[in-house]
């Protein structure tokens, strides 16, 4: 769907992208995850073609980013907001005509969302009189209205209590179930778990890491378990395991050798204590986010 | 829909939906009319009605010499100047004239009344009084009055501008007018739909939509839709004015200004009657104005006030849209404004102590030439005549700053839309034009 491929940004004396490349596979979605400052920001405005990169290219559908696909990609900014002295309807009608919709066929599809998504009674209202939230849901329908193909959402969730937050992951996921490719800029690790297919996580304009999401936790599998029990639990055994953690209030973390499996642990173990619960500790995109970032600064 | 067209439509339409717009346009027009209307009725203020003057004449000069009009009428009185003043005291209109029996070159007359006299029932007075006094100093010295009038000389200076069409009535009066409005209208409307792109530009900016904006359309698209569309407001707001005030001005004439002006004109012919039975009819300043106007070819001079407001507009909305971008808020604009306002401010200043005393000079022709300065200075020297080439290299060179200035302007916009919180000066701007897209 999205291919990225070499791409670098240099601003004055900053280089915001560094070869970056990527692969967003169709009906994906995509975590575009990376602390602040790292170029998520200017690698979205690539693909919008807000700003050009200096070097390396885009590839949409095959072909070679042009201002054709403008309309094929909904973009929904970090920093965003709206005319303050504009009707909410004229408002998404302005932006959904400048993707290029006619105006019949925009306002056809605004009343379908605006239902959609309990907004009617919002038409003739202005946007000073609304919430901060009521802005969101604003941005997210004129995000969505032209039915692109790519979606790319900066911080999608930011402003919005927990109920609404659930709508428009639920419209997120429907959406993608009916065909579109979701990139996904956030901070919240527990959303990227929930939603993302696959991530890319930039680091100081470099991509340092990516891949499915599946994929990542496995190879950041350690072979760490934490058992509970009952009983004294044995000392750590060299060419078995290693304790991580000391036993404490009946649980405990252990390494099992990587030669060794849990198996052969549990028969080691088993004789002196009653086990409980023996569960693997995966590490969590938020712990990988974290360990990668802090091991190369 | 071709998307600039979008972007000018909404800007255009947000602004001419506006309550302020309305009230701009009916408001200046109305202002204009009462301005016109309130000179009319003061100058024949106490016109209204035929004033009644009590001549109490000691001196015997004058008495029975007042001549009668239609708003003022003398009479002798017969009572003495004690109960005349008595009479003037209970009577709300009447004005007792006191002449004493002392008449030399320092003649201290008293009006007495009991409430104030208009200015022009006044000078009548005054002028009558000069009239017989002169008469009769002149009788008393030998001098025939008759023969007085027949020498009594009557000079007025024609200008005859001489033109390719033939010679034509001037005045420099008149033109020096007419080129101060249209300059001081550029001056302002400069400022006043600049500063309206400007403050757009911010509040795009601040209110954080510019980005959704432009992942549809370029930034470029994105600031000429908008300078176009405050553009045509403007235009469409001079156009509004200009064929509201002529309607007004038409309607309310034939209507409620027509027996004022006609008073104005009569008070004029009596005063004139008395001084210079020679000079013409209608020779009010107002009508002045409105001779000259006839004489300085309209269309003309309205068609160039629109070329270089649209000039003058275009080159500099763009250095006002690109100051806008490179702030967050509008109080950072100041430094950026100095470099835009000095140009403006310094024609301006020369325009009204210099260009207009020397229209054709070198520096008045450099200064209608150059586009930063031209929009205004040109438009002082045009009713002064300025050369086809002239205008032509001028118009040009307009054309020339104006896509220079963009090019320039929409640099800097690009960068700055989307740079928030950063303070920038002179020397980052100048890093922006030479970013890559």
């Amino acid at each position: 769907m999205l291919s990225i491929r070499n791409i670098v940004k240099q601003y004055a004396e900053h280089r915001a992208l560094d070869g970056v490349s990527l692969e967003v596979e169709k009906g994906s979605i995509f975590g575009l995850l990376g602390p602040n400052g790292a170029g998520k920001t200017s690698l979205i405005r690539i693909i919008n073609q807000i700003t050009a990169p200096d070097e390396g290219e885009v590839y949409f559908n095959g072909e070679k980013l042009n201002p054709n696909h403008i309309a094929k990609i909904g973009y929904l900014p970090e920093e965003r907001g709206l005319y303050k002295k504009m009707t909410i309807g004229e408002q998404a009608l302005y932006l959904a005509q400048l993707k290029g919709l006619s105006r019949a066929d925009a306002t056809k599809r605004i009343k379908f969302w605006f239902e959609k998504m309990e907004m009617q009674t919002w038409w003739d209202k202005k946007v000073e009189d609304l919430s901060k939230g009521m802005q969101q849901k604003v941005q997210f329908v004129a995000t969505v209205l032209h039915e692109p193909e790519l979606i790319i959402l900066d911080e999608p969730f930011s402003g919005f209590d927990p109920v609404n937050a659930e709508i428009v992951t639920k419209e997120i996921l429907e959406l993608n179930k009916k065909g579109a490719t979701i990139i996904f800029s956030t901070h919240r690790m527990e959303s990227v778990e929930q939603l993302c297919d696959s991530i890319a996580l930039i680091n100081r304009s470099h991509k340092i890491l990516d891949g499915k999401v599946k994929d990542i936790k496995n190879s950041y599998r350690d072979n760490t378990f934490t058992l509970s029990f009952e009983g004294n639990f044995p000392e750590a055994k060299a060419d078995l395991f290693d304790i991580v953690a000391e036993p404490k209030n009946g649980s405990v973390t252990v390494k099992i050798n990587k030669a060794k499996n849990a198996n052969e642990l549990l028969s080691y173990v088993l004789p002196h204590i009653q086990i409980q619960e023996l569960k693997e500790e995966v590490p969590s995109i938020h712990d990988i986010f974290i360990q990668k970032v802090t091991q190369l600064s | 829909m071709n998307k600039i067209l979008l972007i000018i439509q909404r800007e255009y339409l947000s602004r001419v939906k506006k309550k302020s717009f309305l009230l701009m346009t009916f408001l200046v027009p109305a202002l204009i009319i009462g301005m016109y209307a309130l000179i009319a009725f003061l100058s024949v203020k106490g016109g209204d009605k035929v004033t009644e003057i009590t001549v109490y004449d000691e001196s015997q000069i004058f008495a029975g010499n007042f001549k009668n009009s239609s708003l003022i009428r003398y009479q002798t009185s017969t009572l003495s100047l004690v109960d005349a003043k008595k009479q003037a005291a209970e009577n709300e209109d009447g004005f007792i004239l006191y002449i004493p029996a002392e008449t030399g070159k320092e003649t201290q007359v008293q009006l007495f009344s009991k409430k104030k006299i208009g200015l022009s029932s006044l000078s009548n007075i005054e002028n009558q009084m000069n009239e017989i006094l002169r008469t009769k100093q002149l009788k008393d010295a030998g001098i025939d009055p008759s023969t007085l009038a027949q020498i009594k000389p009557d000079v007025t200076i024609n200008s005859i501008e001489l033109t390719a069409e033939g010679e034509k009535d001037s005045s420099a009066g008149a033109a020096y007018i007419i080129g101060f409005a249209a300059a001081i209208l550029v001056y302002m409307s400069l400022f006043i739909y600049g500063s309206q792109v400007m403050r757009g530009v911010i509040e795009e900016k601040t209110s954080r939509i510019v980005e959704v904006v432009i992942s549809s359309v370029k930034p470029f698209q994105l600031m000429m839709g908008k300078i176009i569309g405050i553009g045509l407001v403007g235009l469409t707001q001079f156009i509004l004015w200009i064929v509201l005030s002529t309607t007004l001005v038409s309607s309310a004439g034939q209507f409620f200004l027509k027996d004022k002006m006609e008073q104005v004109k009569s008070i004029q012919t009596e005063k004139s009657e008395g001084q210079k039975p020679n000079v013409e009819f209608n020779q009010g300043p107002g009508a002045t104005v409105i001779n000259a106007i006839q004489t300085l070819n309209l269309p003309y001079i309205l068609g160039t006030f629109l070329v270089y407001f649209l000039g003058g507009y275009l080159i500099y909305s763009a250095l006002f849209a690109a100051v806008g971008a490179a702030v967050d808020n509008e109080t950072e604009t100041q430094q950026f404004m100095l470099p835009i306002t000095l140009p403006l401010l310094f024609t301006y200043i020369m325009s009204f102590s210099f260009i207009v005393n020397n229209p054709d000079s070198t520096l008045s022709f450099w200064l209608s030439i150059i586009p930063f300065t031209s929009p205004i200075a040109m438009m002082v020297r045009l009713p002064f005549g300025v050369p086809d080439w002239q205008l032509a290299l001028s118009i040009v060179l307009l054309i020339a700053g104006f896509l220079f200035t963009t090019w320039i302007a929409s640099r800097i916009y690009r960068v700055g839309i989307l740079m928030y919180g950063k303070k920038v000066n002179f020397r980052e701007l100048a890093k922006w034009l030479t970013y890559k897209e």
